[in-house]
Formats: C-alpha cells, structure tokens, sequence
C-alpha cells in the first residue's frame, strides 16, 4: 500500500533520513522503531507532506506522493497522529473530531459514533475543551480525530509516549482494535516491547538508516534489538 | 453640566467608542492567527475613506452603491497585502513579518500623499447619516445613533462566523497549530485570507461611519485611530474579539468622558490611549478577556 523507496530528508545542512526503504502492506501493522533522534517522526512528516525529501519516492496505492501538498495526502486518505498529541485545546472535544473530518463533504454523524463507541471517554467529555483532557484522554482524542478523516492508512507518532502504563496498555489495544476494522497502520514508538508484539512486520532505524528489519517476533527474538531496545529483557 | 448635555457626550462616547472597536477586530483577528501585529490596517482603513471620496464625489455614484464598493475595493486590498507582504514570509521569523508590516504601512501613507496630495478632502455627505435627530433638548447624527448598532451586529457575525461554521473552526484551530491544522486537510492561507476579508470589510464599515462624523481625509488620517484601535485591542486582550470591542468602547468612552468633566484637558485626549496601554502592560498584560498568551507551535 506504501512503498518508501530510497528517501533522503535534510534540515538545513544536516541529513536526518539517510536512504531508507520501507514497505507498508495493505490491512497490516508496521513498526518503526529507534532510539531518540533516529529520524522517526521525519519520516512521518515526510510522508505526511509537513516536510520535503530531498530526494527518493513515497508511492501510495500505486501513485507517487513524494513531495506533495498536506492536503492533498490527507485527501488520498492518509492521516498522521502527530508526536505530542497536539489537539486543539481551545477547541471542545466534539470539535477536534468534527475538524479531523475537515474534507468530508458527507455526513459524519456515524464517524463520531464510531469514535464514541471506541472510546467511551471521550463521548462524556464531548462538551469539555480538549486542552482540559489528561494526557491519556487527549491521545484517544489525537487518535479518534485522526480516525474522523476515515483514513485507509493512519500513522502514530509515539502515541504512548509519556502516558501510564495503564493507559498505554489500553492504546495498544486500540491500535489493534483499528487495524482489525480495516486500516493500516504505520506505527512509530520507543516502547519497542510493545510496538513489536503488536506489529506485523518492524524496521529498526538508527540514525537515519535502517538497519534491521524482521516480522515482529524475528526483531523480537533478535539479540541485537533485545540489546539495545529491549534492555531489561537480558537480565 | 447639564444633563443634556451629558447624554449627548455620553451617545458620542458610545459611538467613537465603536468605531474603534470595529477597526479593532481587525488587529486581534490578524494577531489571532498569525501573532502579527497589522501595523498597515489603520492605512487600509484610510484607503477606504479615499475610497468613499472617489466613488461618491469623483464618480458620483449613489451613497448606497458606493459602499459596496469600498467594503470590496477594501477587502481587495487587505487580501492583496496579505498575499504580497506577509504570504512571502509565511516560515521567516516573526520580526521579519513585522518589519514587512510597517513597509506596507509607510508604503500606503506615501502612496497616497503622492496619488492624492496632502490637501485634506472633503468625505462626501451621506444625507441619511448625517441628517440630525432630535429627543427633546438632546439631538444626535444618525450616524451616531446607529454606529453602536452597526457594531454590535457585525460583532455578533463575527462570532457567529468563529464560533459555528466550519471555517471559523479552522480558524480557531490554526490561530493555535498551523501544522496540526494541515493535517487535517485545513487551507491555512484560505483560511489567513478569511482573517483579513473580514478584519478589511469592519475597517471599511468603520471608515464611512468614521467619515459621517469627521469629514475629512488625508493620508495620516490613519494613523492615530490605527494606534488607537491596537490598543484596543490590547486592552481588551488581544486575539479576542468580543475584548477588541469592550476595548474599543472603553477607550472611546474614556477620551469624551475626559473631554466632558475635564475640559481643560482637552488637549490630552489622545494621550488617554497610551496611558491606558502603559497600565495594561504593567497591570494585565493579556488584557480585559484575554487568556495566557500562547507562543505559536
Ligand atoms: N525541524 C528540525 N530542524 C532541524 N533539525 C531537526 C528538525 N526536526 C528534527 N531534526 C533533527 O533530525 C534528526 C531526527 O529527528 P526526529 O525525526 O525528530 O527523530 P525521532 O523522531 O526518531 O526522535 C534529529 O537529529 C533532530 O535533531
Ligand atoms: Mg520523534
């Protein structure tokens, strides 16, 4: 469904993404994972349109993206859960769903009660403004708007980062929730552990190249990502 | 004092206290979205005055068909600043933008010195604005009786604009995140644009009201209700619209409150505006209404 092939990104001077190629399937979950600083969200933005590759392809379903407009890529039916949450706190919750669905020209009445019966939370909070949410409810809340734009692909950007291991237990299960409903899924995280359980197929980057990939149990099993991503797994 | 006379200065105060207010959703919607203060808004709203002039008195159209002309030929204006002067420096640090506004402001000001001369002009006479009416001993312009109204309306499609339709959420959206507000597929210089159409079109209204009450134009004329409506702004807590218009009539209200129980101040009244501004930054910062100014992600 999304072929990354041979992507370069540079800020300035500096090179963030060095020539990686990925392969996301159809219906599957896949993983990126990497130390801080790797170039995970950059790949992200790249694809998202937020940022412009300096060279290399992006083809989505067959057509090539690469360097495209935002809006155009969320059109074609790709969303980003953006690293850091980053709802729109001066916005009640219900409108951060509404405004994911900013290109829908049909009714999304449906989309909201999907969103609703997904996490129930929000539903009760639906009149609260997002920025009073804690941190777990305003990333159900990133998730849920990202779902609004009824995307056939949806990437993550570390969407357990910062929140208790509880709630974080309950994100994974939604991202597998997501996935069972039918929509792929691009998945960023430094929780390696859980990103690999979850996830069909992982890559491992390391500043800005990838060097390992593997099904998720492989990279799992694998003594060198259990060395550096899976610490305590040695002890 | 008697007190005719104070319900007539206190209709005055009401009334240019609501011209400044119309001017100043301007500056707040502007630094709403893109933090930049307009510094060229008080110069559109002189253009539009120059507007009014030549399609009244140079064209001889109707009144009424001369003012949807100006509130376009305004908006055109406002919209081409944005798109020539600050579009270009969408990424630059903000200075830049800043530096770029106080261009375009000295740019208009010139401009019409060389186009128009320094000669004051006559604003055209509209009959049904300035004819006066009467409530016994106290008799007011139209134009004063009406402005406050005029205001008030528009300030309710505003927030109606903001508050209920789909761009008005875009736009509360990008004034916090532009690049979250692109992920979900928002036109951010469709929506800026929006911003200045309507910041344009209340300084255009707020010109011919303006010109009703001071008929007469010159290429500075700009200037100070520009300084004043920004401050304003600022009273009110900038970024906030209902505050640009609480703004707005306190400062009106001030300076002819000023004029009635102190006349021999008279001459201070401008100076009313900027003390106001120095005891705001001093005692709240963000103004009557406004929340935690937020830096821009
Ligand atoms: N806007 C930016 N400007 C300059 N350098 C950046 C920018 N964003 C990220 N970088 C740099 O690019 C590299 C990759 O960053 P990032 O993609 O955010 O990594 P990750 O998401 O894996 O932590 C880092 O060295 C970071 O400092
Ligand atoms: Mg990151």
């Amino acid at each position: 469904m999304l072929e990354i092939k041979n992507l370069h990104v540079n800020y300035g001077g500096i090179s963030a993404v060095k020539g990686i190629n990925m392969s996301v399937p159809e219906k599957s979950i896949v993983t990126l994972i990497g130390a801080n600083g790797a170039g995970k969200s950059t790949t992200l933005r790249t694809i998202a349109g937020l940022v412009k590759p300096s060279s290399g392809e992006i083809i989505f379903q067959g057509e090539n993206i690469t360097g495209k407009d935002t809006i155009d890529i969320v059109a074609k039916g790709i969303t980003l859960v953006p690293e850091g949450r980053r709802v729109f706190a001066n916005l009640t919750v219900l409108e951060n769903l509404k405004i994911g669905a900013y290109l829908r020209k049909e009714s999304i009445e449906d989309s909201i009660k999907n969103v609703f019966d997904l996490f129930p939370r929000l539903k009760e909070r639906s009149w609260q403004l997002a920025g009073t949410l804690s941190g777990g409810e305003q990333q159900m809340l990133a998730v849920g708007r990202a779902l609004m734009a009824k995307p056939k692909l949806i990437m993550m950007d570390e969407p357990s980062l910062g929140l208790a291991p509880l709630i974080v237990n309950g994100i994974f299960d939604i991202i597998k929730e997501i996935n069972k409903l039918g929509t792929t899924i691009l998945l960023i995280e430094q929780n390696a552990n859980k990103a690999l359980k979850v996830a069909d197929y992982g890559y491992v980057l390391e500043t800005g190249k990838i060097t390992m990939e593997g099904t998720g149990l492989e990279l799992l099993k694998n003594e060198k990502v259990k060395d550096a991503y899976l610490g305590s797994s040695k002890k | 004092m008697t007190f005719e006379i104070f319900m007539q200065q206190l209709a005055n105060g009401i009334s240019i206290g609501s011209l400044y207010a119309l001017i100043a959703i301007g500056y707040t919607m502007v630094y709403g979205i893109l933090r930049l203060i307009n510094f060229a808004h008080g110069d559109i709203f002189m253009m539009a005055s120059y507007f009014m002039v030549f399609s009244m008195v140079n064209f001889g159209l109707p009144w009424y068909v001369s003012m949807v002309i100006v509130i376009i030929a305004t908006i055109l204006l406002g919209v081409l600043v944005e798109k020539t002067a600050y579009k270009p420096l969408r990424n630059a640090p903000r200075m830049s933008i800043m530096i770029s506004a106080i261009g375009v402001s000295f740019l208009l000001e010139n401009l019409a010195t060389y186009l128009f001369t320094g000669v004051p002009k006559g604003f055209p006479d509209i009959a049904i604005l300035t004819q006066a009416i009467s409530f016994g001993n106290i008799s007011f312009s139209v134009a004063t009786l009406v402005t406050p109204i005029i205001t008030l309306i528009l300030l309710y499609v505003v927030q109606f604009i903001t508050n209920k339709t789909k761009i008005g959420m875009a736009m509360r959206a990008s004034s916090i995140d532009f690049e979250t507000a692109r992920l979900m597929g928002i036109n951010i210089n469709r929506v800026i644009s929006t911003t200045f159409v309507i910041g344009s079109g209340l300084a255009a209204v707020g010109a011919i009201l303006w010109g009703s009450k001071y008929p007469s134009v010159m290429p500075l004329m700009g200037v100070m209700p520009g300084l004043k409506c920004f401050i304003a702004a600022v009273l009110g807590g900038i970024g906030n619209t209902t505050g640009a218009v609480l703004g707005g009539f306190i400062l009106g209200m001030a300076e002819i409150m000023l004029v009635t129980f102190l006349p021999s101040l008279t001459g201070y009244r401008d100076a009313i505006a900027f003390i106001i501004l120095i005891v705001v930054l001093l005692v709240k910062p963000t103004g009557l209404l406004g929340e935690k100014v937020t830096d821009k992600v």
